[in-house]
């Protein structure tokens, strides 16, 4: 999965009791503006053009435990299990999967884990609200926010909500009913001004403010230090989620922080255009996480990643608001300071506003797959693909243990479907000799209009059988891609049967991409194998970015924890052993995920000491009483 | 605890079988013939040589090379091309089912008649079975003879485990047809001097490199270069080993095994030569004529063969905070990069450990035990108190770890007379009394013939002695340092003991930075068997250990007498420099001169081993500066400090106090 930013929902209808409404139509009017005038939102006092319909235009609501789970991934409504013939199957409604029988799967995860589905190990079934602590307020300060009519509250359910992101450890913590340290309160901003006056009091009060989009880090970026001792507030920006407008002359569209991804996409399709980022997560994270943790999209080749994608920056910090002064494309004018906040991790502000491109939505799209008798050849082809910049959207090599884990969550076919399946299976394995146990397979996603796509789709296919890669159709493609966003959903099933895991990422060059591969899933198995686990982990990888100098390797990592007396420590010491591999294979300490506080201990090495007293100077100037203080990154 | 300290700890108890026994009862051609599957069952499917070949031509390494040595040359990189292409294809192994079989027939009878028997650590191929499933692996045998060569190739196949490719000295490839039948058993031929040569040096390392990325088969390479002469580990020579642990720095394998094995021989093949060859007679060229000349030898018995395979040692193990690996991140993997200092050091102290668990693995056999006694005894002994003695020896070296290969349950006597009758070439008997068997010389001869006949003697009995002297040399490096102290403190006999290391460095291989471990452990051996009391911070010779402690000081004090002649011939001679063959030249008139007039014992100081040693030692202590001027090296003597290091060696002065690592 890509970039799990930070996320947000949208106002509840009993939210926001302060857009009066005689503004209301002032605020419809602008609404309009949105084609493409210019309306610029003041920043004083109330959040002007707010509108009650939004309420309906939300994925996610302000009470986010309404509607999505609160102790796993995504929404409550959806969710894997093993019915009574053991067949997999998602709930729901919400995806094209959901309601499909996967027969393959039970198979599959007993064989793979050594699991038995006979063995569970379930969830306390609810938060029990007497074991949150009880909040520590700062009686001041949460007068002076009701005062500025800034809705807030100290329900334990939010407060836990907002205490975690979506690593393994706060996913089984929360699991096991166990409740850490979490926010005082909860606040949630309705605009740019609202965060100008909760900065301001905070920093008044000297009161710790951590920002909250999404919720989807998966770097410990959301977990309350245990050593702050201040009332923490956690600055939830899903109310902030409006396209203040849309400038179709220079293709850019000026958009509050706070909108989550798949909101972005629905609202600019209307208008019928497109960002074109789309990071896994893009269900749930906002565009203000995607800036402060350096996200990625799936489709950067074609739209670029976050960093190449906005053109303006607005930034609340303790010192007051930093915006640049115009939109230029590019500025030679000292050290570009979107830097400082483009993977700042809510250390030094909350992202407010943000005017990123815009594209023409495509007009044409296709799925496409290759299977390569090897990984080897498979990144050879990646290359070589990436040396003739002619990589579509997008393309993602997946190793042989993810083909056939792939393969188990086929849904069930018709006898003729899978008859035609086994010809398929017999002509590739027999016929062109590939070894099922080493053959892998690349995903692809082309997109733009036609004649352009049908050309690169001839160019990438011509490069594929260069390296021994035959054309798998498009259905294995598309069912590729329709698994990212429910592969989340997997874990938790998972952990009904004793099965953790967590994937993790990196970037490295070319030329060591095979090399990082092989040590770190086996330094993986062997770390396993030292410490106990009895079964051989699932340890995998995929090739799901390129580059000119180099690739994006995500690797997934899987265990049987039945047996085992402290699974946690043990998954966190074979993580840090996998990542100690990594770094010292040649690769980055991440791609788009992010240092939070979970890789914080080898920030030094990735960029010296001076590069750490640099980002530290900038922290001590921008917010010296550590407001901010979630303590991430330093 | 490092992980090399693991390894040392590890259990050296190994059950041997005799794989001759078989042999002998079934048929050799039928074992040549056995059906053979390669047991590695890792990823990638194997490549053939010709891959191997061109993949090594291709490589971006070789290529980087070329294009230097184009620029340097001014040849046309076609012409470099080309040469590399001539270097690789003289090198290349060409590693073929078929000649490992009829090797192995051929082998099987040979072997049949050299030995009595062939003795395997069962447990330990069991061992390098995992480990070739696991990981590249590179055997690390010892060499003292020529039958090294392909015993362990032999014994793979008769274990169904990957044939290894070898590196092998190029006059072996001047052998017609032997040498084509050596390159189609697995050996590839390295050039002896290969210097400077920058394009050769390229083509050698990216071959073994990429046998080992691939893991094309096992690669087996002697760490001490060369055949020793002496029966002695030699110092290792990093060469090979900086390229076979290049590829774990790289990430470009997960890990790499090195199995140290020991080969040990009741009595080797060559003996006869061994002795001319110290001596500084040049060694027969190795030809086809002369390996058939050679046939008497197999009429000879030789007794048995010890082959220990020793626990495989995990490069990533090793290198645990020692090695930062992200040093190769920031340059192209492909350059040429100078090793940096912890990678040199770890090469060095990898090497090291290799040579030492190789000691560790080697059996003893009674004759070598035997032979120390003689050698403290050289006008001879009568013969049951060379038997008591040598139970004595026996008991001492058991208690020390070592592995003997005493027969059970056969009496003394007997294996006493059954080891001085197999070797009949180097003691007879005279009654009760046992003695060097030396040619006497001819009547009219010169006084230095008769020195060098006897000297031929001595250093023969000397080499089967050399077998079992790393068991005792820790622990004789402590007691002369006990003779040596002027009080018992430990920080004393600390000192002197480090001091004796440094200048034994060479001579009894040493690993670097274990002077306080090593210190204890000769310290807490002694302790263990009564020799040394240790209280208060003082260690002192209990009354009946003196009969151990000189005995180890005798033991050694032929080295000790050695480097002493030297320190003085090189502090009687006037020149400002010398190179290596002046200094040979000298020290062996010099020395045959003391010889004849009685002034000095030790036969060890004509040993051209024992004086390339002695000169490398002074280099270490800075008492000898090395230079290279034109392909030539020079050594210019600091008189005061050779002066100095003769008189601490002779008890006269306390060496320099060092900080005691482990109090």
């Amino acid at each position: 999965m890509m970039g799990r930013g930070t996320a947000v929902g949208s106002r509840s209808g009993m939210a926001s009791d302060r857009s009066g409404y005689g503004r209301q139509r002032a605020a419809r009017q602008r609404l309009e503006v949105i084609s493409g005038h210019l309306g610029r939102q003041e920043a004083s006092g109330a959040c002007e053009g707010r509108q009650a319909d939004d309420v309906h235009r939300n994925a996610v609501p302000r009470r986010r435990q309404d509607v999505l789970k609160w102790n796993g991934w995504g929404f409550r409504d959806s969710k894997f299990l093993f019915n009574k013939k053991g067949l997999a199957e998602l709930t729901g409604k919400r995806y094209q999967l959901s309601g499909t029988l996967m027969p393959g799967l039970k198979d599959w995860f007993e064989g793979t884990f050594g699991a038995n589905l006979q063995h569970r190990s379930p969830a306390v079934p609810a938060l029990n609200p007497s074991v949150v602590p009880p909040p520590n307020l700062h009686a001041a300060f949460v007068e002076a926010l009701k005062e500025a009519t800034i809705p807030c509250t100290h329900e334990p359910e939010d407060r836990v909500f907002h205490s975690h992101g979506h690593c393994l450890h706060e996913i089984f913590a929360l699991r096991e009913g166990k409740i850490g340290r979490v926010p005082d309160l909860v606040v949630w901003p309705g605009c740019h001004a609202d965060v100008v006056r909760i900065v301001e009091l905070a920093c008044q009060h000297n009161v710790c403010l951590i920002p909250y989009g999404g919720g989807t880090s998966v770097s410990s970026a959301l977990q309350c230090p245990l050593e702050e001792s201040r009332c923490i507030i956690s600055v939830d920006t899903s109310q902030m989620n409006r396209i203040l407008w849309i400038d179709e002359k220079n293709l850019t569209a000026h958009v509050e922080a706070g909108i989550i991804g798949q909101d972005l996409e629905r609202l600019l399709r209307e208008h019928g255009y497109c960002t074109g980022h789309e990071p896994d997560s893009m269900e749930f994270s906002s565009l203000g996480g995607w800036v402060a943790t350096r996200a990625s999209g799936m489709k950067k080749n074609v739209y670029g990643n976050i960093e190449d994608l906005v053109v303006h920056i607005k930034m609340v910090t303790p010192c007051g608001v930093m915006e640049k002064s115009c939109q230029g494309p590019r500025i030679s004018a000292g050290p570009d300071i979107h830097h400082f906040i483009l993977g700042s991790e809510g250390t030094l502000g909350v992202v407010t506003e943000v005017t990123l491109k815009i594209r023409p939505f495509p007009e044409y799209r296709k799925y496409g797959s290759v299977v390569f008798p090897s990984f080897e050849q498979g990144v050879s082809c990646l290359r070589e693909v990436a040396k003739q910049r002619c990589a579509p959207a997008s393309i993602r090599l997946m190793d042989n243990a993810q083909f056939h884990f792939g393969h188990a969550l086929r849904p069930q076919t018709s006898m003729f479907m899978s008859f035609l399946d086994g010809l398929k299976k017999f002509y590739i394995t027999k016929f062109k000799g590939f070894d099922p146990q080493r053959l892998c397979v690349a995903t692809l996603l082309f997109e733009g209009d036609q004649n352009h796509v049908l050309n690169q789709e001839q160019q990438v296919y011509d490069i594929a059988a260069q390296f021994g890669g035959l054309a798998a159709g498009e259905d294995n493609g598309q069912r590729g891609y329709l698994l990212t966003f429910i592969i989340a959903y997997l874990r938790d099933l998972g952990m009904e049967y004793y099965v953790i895991g967590e994937s993790f990422e990196t970037s490295v060059p070319w030329d060591r991409v095979l090399d990082l591969c092989r040590n770190v899933k086996e330094r993986i198995e062997r770390e396993c194998k030292d410490r106990g686990v009895q079964f051989p982990p699932l340890s995998t990888c995929r090739v799901t970015q390129i580059y000119d100098a180099g690739a994006c390797v995500y690797f997934y990592f899987a265990f049987n924890y039945r047996g085992l007396s402290d699974p946690m420590r043990l998954y966190e010491q074979v993580e840090h052993s996998a990542r100690e591999e990594i770094l010292a294979s040649g690769g980055s300490l991440s791609h788009h995920h992010g240092v939070g506080k979970l890789r914080k201990q080898w920030m030094q090495e990735t960029i010296s000491k001076v590069g750490l007293g640099m980002l530290r100077s900038v922290k001590e100037h921008l917010d010296p009483q550590n407001i901010f203080g979630n303590r991430n990154l330093l | 605890m490092d992980s090399s300290a693991q390894y040392l700890m590890l259990s050296r108890r190994e059950d041997f079988r005799d794989i001759l026994e078989e042999r002998r009862t079934s048929s050799d051609l039928s074992h040549a013939l056995k059906s053979f599957t390669r047991m590695s069952s890792r990823a990638s499917p194997p490549c053939s040589v010709s891959t191997l070949n061109k993949t090594v031509l291709e490589s971006q390494h070789l290529h980087y090379i070329m294009q230097e040595v184009s620029k340097d040359t001014g040849e046309p990189l076609e012409a470099i091309r080309e040469e590399a292409a001539g270097i690789l294809e003289e090198m290349s192994q060409n590693l073929q089912l078929g000649y490992i079989r009829f090797l192995g027939f051929i082998l099987s009878k040979v072997f049949k008649r050299l030995f009595r028997k062939i003795n395997v650590n069962e447990e330990g191929l069991q061992r390098l079975q995992q480990a070739m499933q696991e990981s590249p692996v590179v055997l690390m045998p010892n060499h003292r003879s020529y039958v090294d060569f392909l015993v362990l190739s032999y014994l793979l196949f008769t274990y169904d485990l990957s044939i290894p490719v070898i590196a092998a000295g190029i006059p072996l490839m001047g052998m017609q047809l032997i040498g084509e039948i050596l390159r189609r058993s697995g050996a590839f031929f390295i050039r002896r001097s290969i210097g400077t040569d920058k394009l050769y040096w390229a083509v050698l390392s990216e071959y073994v490199k990429t046998i080992l990325r691939k893991d094309f088969a096992p690669v087996e390479f002697y760490v001490e270069g060369l055949r020793s002469r002496t029966l002695k580990s030699l110092p290792p020579k990093l060469g090979m080993m900086h390229m076979v642990l290049e590829p774990f720095f790289k990430g470009e394998v997960y890990d790499i095994s090195l199995v140290p094995i020991s080969i040990s021989y009741d009595r080797v093949v060559e003996e006869s030569l061994l002795a001319y060859e110290i001596l500084g007679v040049p060694k027969p060229k190795e030809t086809t004529m002369g390996l058939l000349k050679a046939r008497k030898v197999m009429d000879e018995d030789y007794g048995n063969m010890h082959v220990c395979f020793g626990h495989p040692l995990s490069v990533r193990d090793l290198a645990k905070g020692k090695v930062n690996r992200k040093q190769y991140n920031l340059i192209p993997r492909d350059l040429p990069m100078k090793p940096s200092e912890s990678i040199h050091a770890f090469a060095n102290t990898t090497a090291h450990l290799v040579l030492r668990l190789q000691q560790d693995n080697m059996v003893l056999s009674p004759w070598s035990l035997m032979a120390t006694i003689l050698m403290q005894n050289l006008g001879g002994i009568n013969l049951k108190l060379l038997t008591k003695q040598t139970v004595w020896l026996k008991w001492l070296v058991l208690d020390f770890g070592a592995l003997v290969d005493w027969p059970v349950q056969v009496a003394d006597s007997e294996v006493m007379s059954s080891g001085l009758s197999l070797h009949h070439s180097v003691v007879r008997c005279e009654g009760d009394q046992v003695l060097l068997a030396e040619q006497k010389p001819q009547r009219g001869a010169a006084p230095e013939e008769a020195v060098f006949r006897r000297a031929v003697a001595v250093l023969m009995c000397a080499s089967y002695r050399n077998q079992a002297l790393h068991v005792l040399a820790s622990p004789a490096m402590l007691s002369v340092a006990l003779s040596l102290a002027a009080a018992s403190s430990r920080a004393d006999i600390y000192n002197l003991y480090a001091f004796l290391r440094e200048m034994f460095y060479n001579e009894f291989i040493f690993i670097p930075d274990r002077t306080g471990q090593d210190f204890e452990e000769a310290c807490s051996l002694l302790q263990k068997c009564g020799t040394v009391q240790i209280i208060n911070q003082n260690i002192m010779v209990t009354d009946k250990g003196l009969s151990v402690t000189s005995f180890l000081t005798a033991a050694v004090e032929p080295f000790i007498d050695a480097y002493q002649v030297i320190f003085r011939y090189i502090c009687s001679r006037s020149v400002q420099e010398f190179t290596e063959k002046q200094f040979i030249s000298g020290i062996r008139t010099f020395t045959l001169n003391l010889i004849l007039t009685g002034e000095v014992k030790s036969y060890d100081v004509l040993s051209s081993e024992t004086q390339k040693n002695a000169l490398a030692s002074l280099v270490r202590l800075n008492a000898l500066t090395k230079k290279k001027r034109e392909e030539q090296t020079y050594f210019s003597p600091n008189k005061a400090a050779i002066g100095r290091t003769a008189d601490i060696l002779a008890g006269k002065i306390a060496p320099q106090a060092r900080t005691y690592s482990r109090l």
